[in-house]
């Protein structure tokens, strides 16, 4: 079996929790096995649907009367209990912020290495077209040389954030892995299943809720945020002041996007660090990026690399961000962001 | 208040990361080297920390004896002390380097020598996002990941996270190891005298052990992903372009 840890948001599986079921899917076909899902929270027990449809099996719901919020280690003991409890071959966790925490924890009560962010995994060399063409000759995945999910397995991650790949291999009673993000496009199942729901309750004591979530303090930020964001305007240090920002903010409104700004900018202290873009920043995804007056370093191209085009705004045609984006204008910010304001102010 | 931040260095990698011939590492002899940036506002926190409450602060690292160099970085930010655990500069596991740092805090008398651990919440190279989380495990301490606000009052830590819609705030009795995220503080730039006195300060080196557990998860090669390197579609120059741009945007995204 391969048990896939989903998190809830507004009653609803993640979505990057259905991108880790996706490759979790993957995964157990692969191995020839069954998938679960283990889910915590009271409304968790009403996306057993959804959950099916995503090729889901049995959905395990962790109950116990003190996790009524989060607590990452009493989440981590409790999958880690479940593992020992029902055995799974693989434990795959979305490469969120809390999929790596309940993860490290369950790694570290059951003793074993993770393998974080990754983008593949194949097992004991066979890729999963081997296998599949394998059981298309009338044998099973298992058959083909694999002893399932006991077997080595072979993955590639991030290092980097996504700017280098990792080929490592992964030998362990349990398999441990997180998803990597944006890499495992969320597909509903070929057939959809009706899957059993099944409640676990951990054995859990004071210790593990030394840390839980007390409150939580909503944002007073107006806006659309940068990781939802369909359009993102950015500015780097080209941009030379915190006032000449108002011409990129300007830009992002009549596009109805956000703003955002290179590492550089925000170091020069013309924008707030929750607006920064890169690798210690927001990770986006939009339609279209426009960066003006960026250079376009590793360490912020890995924060945009989810962007379906990018359009960069730059003075230097030697700069590294023209030969990752798909369209340039060369030229001075100053002079053709307040162009395109006003050529977009007279489109409205 | 002791407090301890630890760090780890890395190359200061820029525009396009090449890797060594034998695809192990980043070839990094036409580069600097740094510390990720977490880890940078980690140092800063725990100076601030001290500063505020008082006690002593400590950077860490495991690493080369090269790695002396990211800890008088630490010291010239005005850290009082730094340790190393000395390797001979090969890939340590996120949990034999939690175990290794874990011994190290532990001391002698295995009392915990610090009220508060600070690390990054994930290195700026491996990325694996553990080891803050296995240290606190392998200490019996409790642990909250990717802070961005901290604030230590009697004892307590009230510690910020970033989520969707808000910030998920964490009361958590100290010592503690607590996982930070750049935007936590501004970080200070040493002067250059403070630089000279680093330079003489005394940093000890401890040999750590190296402890592993059942089950293995080992590089086998870096690979750099093929990227398209093909130069953009110039839309034009200057405010000239404007109508190209215009055209891109309502016909090929359409955005407006």
């Amino acid at each position: 079996m391969v048990l896939a840890l989903v998190e809830q948001e507004q009653g609803e599986p993640a979505e990057t929790s259905l991108e880790t079921l996706s490759f979790a899917r993957e995964l157990a076909a692969d191995t020839d096995t069954d998938l679960a899902a283990v889910v915590f929270g009271e409304e968790a027990s009403g996306t057993a649907g959804t959950l099916g449809e995503h090729g889901v099996s049995t959905v395990h719901h962790v109950t116990h009367d003190r996790l009524d919020g989060y607590a990452p280690q009493a989440w981590g003991e409790s999958v880690a209990q479940l593992v020992e409890t029902i055995d799974p071959g693989a434990l795959l966790a979305p490469g969120s912020d809390r999929g790596h925490e309940v993860l490290s924890h369950a790694g570290a009560t059951l003793d074993l290495p993770i393998a974080a962010n990754c983008t593949t995994a194949e097992v004991q060399g066979a890729t999963v077209d081997e296998q599949a063409a394998a059981v298309a000759d009338g044998g099973t995945a298992s058959d083909s040389g694999s002893s399932g999910a006991g077997a080595e397995w072979q993955v590639t991650r991030h290092r980097w954030g996504g700017s280098l790949v990792e080929h490592a291999r992964l030998d362990a009673e349990t398999k441990l892995v997180t998803a990597a993000e944006h890499e495992h496009p969320i597909e509903p199942a070929a057939e959809a299943l009706e899957p059993a729901v099944e409640s676990f309750e951990p054995s859990l004591d004071d210790s593990q809720f030394r840390v839980q979530v007390t409150r939580l303090e909503e944002s007073d930020v107006e806006g659309v945020p940068l990781g939802e964001a369909r359009v993102v305007v950015s500015g780097g240090r080209g941009v030379g002041s915190a006032e000449d920002f108002d011409q990129l903010e300007e830009l992002a409104d009549l596009l109805g996007g956000a703003l955002g700004a290179s590492r550089a900018a925000v170091n020069e202290g013309w924008r707030a660090h929750d607006d920064q873009i890169g690798l210690t920043g927001a990770k986006i995804s939009p339609d279209i990026y426009i960066p003006c007056g960026i250079s376009g370093a590793v360490q912020h191209m890995v924060g945009c690399k989810g962007a379906a085009n990018i359009l960069a705004i730059n003075t230097d045609p030697e700069a590294a961000i023209m030969q990752k984006a798909d369209y340039a204008v060369l030229g001075d910010l100053h002079e053709v962001v307040p162009a395109l304001n006003e050529a977009l102010r007279d489109e409205q | 208040m002791d407090v301890l931040a630890c760090i780890k260095r890395v190359p200061d990698t820029g525009a396009k990361i090449v890797l060594t011939d034998d695809n192990q590492n980043i070839d990094a002899s036409n580069l600097g080297f740094t510390m990720s940036p977490h880890e940078e506002c980690a140092i800063e926190e725990a100076i601030q920390q001290v500063e505020e409450h008082g006690g002593t602060s400590t950077v860490l690292t495991l690493g080369p004896e090269e790695a002396t160099e990211q800890l008088r970085t630490g010291l010239a930010m005005q850290v009082d002390e730094a340790t190393l655990l000395q390797t001979e500069g090969e890939e340590w596991s996120p949990r034999s380097t939690a175990n290794a740092i874990a011994d190290a805090v532990r001391g002698d008398n295995g009392e915990i020598d610090h009220d508060l651990l600070l690390f990054g919440n994930e290195s700026a190279d491996t990325a694996n996002y553990q080891v803050g989380v296995r240290v606190a495990r392998e200490l019996g301490l409790p642990c909250v990941a990717g802070i961005k606000t901290l604030d230590v009052e009697d004892g307590t830590a009230i510690a910020k996270r970033e989520v969707s819609g808000g910030e998920e705030v964490y009361e958590v009795e100290l010592p503690a190891v607590i996982t930070v995220k750049e935007g936590i503080n501004e970080p200070r730039y040493a002067s250059m005298r403070a630089k000279m006195q680093a330079r003489r300060q005394e940093v000890p080196a401890k040999t750590p052990e190296h402890r592993e557990g059942p089950g293995a998860f080992e590089k086998v090669r870096l690979e750099a992903p093929e990227e398209d390197d093909s130069d953009a579609e110039i839309l034009g120059e200057g405010p000239d372009a404007v109508p190209n741009v215009l055209e891109v945007l309502r016909d090929d995204v359409e955005v407006i």
